[in-house]
């Protein structure tokens, strides 16, 4: 291979004018945490939300919530990144999408709610799951005991169901972050998009996908880490994942 | 809304969508999707053979892939396969590969990880006494795979295969990262060309929304035909 190889890159000044390569791929690490963090948290909000409602005795609200994962599922999350980017404020009334054209860090805002709805649609699925996967005596026995619907799923049935999907919920967490890749699209500097930029301006390809990659896996190591220390702490005695 | 929304802009690029774009998505679906189950399938033989280090290797290559970004996967695949095509032939500089030849790659080798995980599965779902009955049958361990095991578990994991496979479908449109021009690509094109992002972004979701309901909901038929009956 005739491949200069030149290490020491990470240190030199970057063009932009902010410091070293180096900072450039930090800076993209925090917006990479940012986005997935924000991210998810969206997703996890709509998608107990759209999980629940999948659960429900009521027919109508099954059905909203089938149409909602199926249309969330479907479509590649390029597509949809590009449709409330591109698309969005300009079937807006004119001054609302000129509003969100102005947007600072739009693509920001783009990414967050984009891959966190995209994103709270496998959440609900899981969650679905999860919410039927639990034996009918304990929402009949909820029930029997006065409780109210809404408090049969708050004190009884989300509790463990969220308990028995923590396994799968980190592996969407790592998704997440992984879909955050995919606002490079849209313009945003995170991680990979610092990673590509950094490869145009200095030449040195495989240096700055390394660190990148180097990256990743760190935020991976520290996620699955995180996940089971807090796997252990909330399983309950008696079941699999219990003591 | 949509007063001033030109559907003529969507017919008149109807056959560069479909006859370049659209052919050029789905022919990378399919041999990729091939080509990741047979790789896969190798990966995940490697990881659950008695040899320690070829299962150690497989597994550091599958979870490797699963904590990257495919963005990055294509970038990184982007630009090393011409000093990996210069490695091989021995040539003076970095070959040139095609646009269609470096994403084939790119996703084979992407996919293969997860394509892995779900034979493995698959291979782990069959009892035990499946392979000790065909060594007893005096079978060697190619033969034992190759006509007991693998068989079934391709049949059990079907469905999780061409769920995947979908998956894969709405993937290759990341393509778009390296400007290669597959169908959102194309759709992108003629969207810029013509001014008409609108129109050109939201055909492209209607399409790929089609194609994967479609798909899905054929899945879910194969899943409930194919389902044995225990």
């Amino acid at each position: 291979m005739n491949y200069h190889w030149n290490w020491h890159i990470f240190f030199e000044p970057n063009p932009t004018g902010g410091g070293t390569y180096l900072d450039m791929l930090l800076s993209g690490l925090w917006l990479t945490i940012l986005t997935s963090l924000c991210a998810w948290i969206i997703a996890l909000l709509t998608g107990s939300f759209i999980g629940v409602m999948r659960t429900l005795p009521s027919k109508t609200a099954n059905l909203i919530g089938f149409c909602y994962v199926e249309f969330f599922r479907n479509m590649p999350l390029l597509v949809q990144l590009f449709l409330w980017f591109f698309v969005l404020p300009e079937l807006l009334p004119h001054a609302w999408g000129l509003w969100l054209k102005q947007l600072p860090h739009a693509p920001f805002y783009t990414a967050a709610i984009g891959i966190g709805l995209f994103m709270s649609a496998r959440v609900a699925e899981q969650l679905r799951a999860g919410i039927s996967s639990l034996p009918r005596g304990q929402k009949q026995a909820a029930t029997a005991l006065g409780l109210t619907t809404a408090q049969v799923y708050i004190y009884v049935l989300l509790p463990i169901a969220y308990r028995i999907i923590l396994p799968p919920l980190t592996s969407e967490f790592l998704n997440t972050i992984k879909n955050s890749a995919v606002a490079i699209t849209i313009g945003l500097l995170e991680l990979t998009g610092e990673a590509r930029s950094m490869q145009e301006f200095s030449f040195q390809v495989f240096e700055s996908f390394t660190a990148a990659t180097v990256m990743y896996l760190a935020i991976n190591i520290v996620v699955v880490t995180a996940m089971r220390l807090i796997e252990r702490r909330v399983a309950i005695p008696g079941y699999i994942a219990g003591k | 809304m949509f007063s001033n929304f030109d559907f003529d802009v969507i017919r008149r690029a109807l056959p560069y969508l479909f006859l370049d774009g659209m052919t050029f998505t789905l022919t990378l679906t399919a041999l990729s999707g091939a080509g990741g189950i047979v790789l896969g399938t190798l990966i995940a033989l490697m990881r659950l053979s008695n040899a320690w280090l070829l299962g150690r290797i497989a597994a550091l290559y599958v979870d490797l892939i699963r904590s990257l970004p495919l963005v990055l996967v294509i970038f990184w695949f982007y630009f090393l396969v011409p000093y990996i095509g210069q490695w091989i032939t021995g040539a003076p500089r970095p070959i040139k590969v095609g646009a269609f030849a470096s994403s084939l790659i790119t996703f084979i080798m992407f996919e293969a990880a997860y394509f892995s995980e779900i034979m493995r599965a698959g291979i782990q779902s069959i009892s035990r006494g499946q392979p000790a009955a065909a060594q007893a049958l005096g079978l060697t361990y190619s033969q034992t795979m190759r006509y007991v095991v693998l068989p079934q578990a391709f049949r059990n994991m079907l469905p999780v295969l061409l769920t995947q496979t979908i998956v894969l479908f709405q993937d290759t449109s990341l393509v778009y990262v390296v400007s290669i021009p597959d169908f959102l690509g194309a759709a992108s094109i003629v969207g810029q060309r013509d001014g008409r992002l609108v129109e050109m972004y939201l055909f492209a979701a209607v399409v790929y929304f089609a194609i994967s309901c479609v798909a899905s909901f054929g899945v879910r038929r194969l899943q409930a035909r194919i389902a044995i009956v225990r």
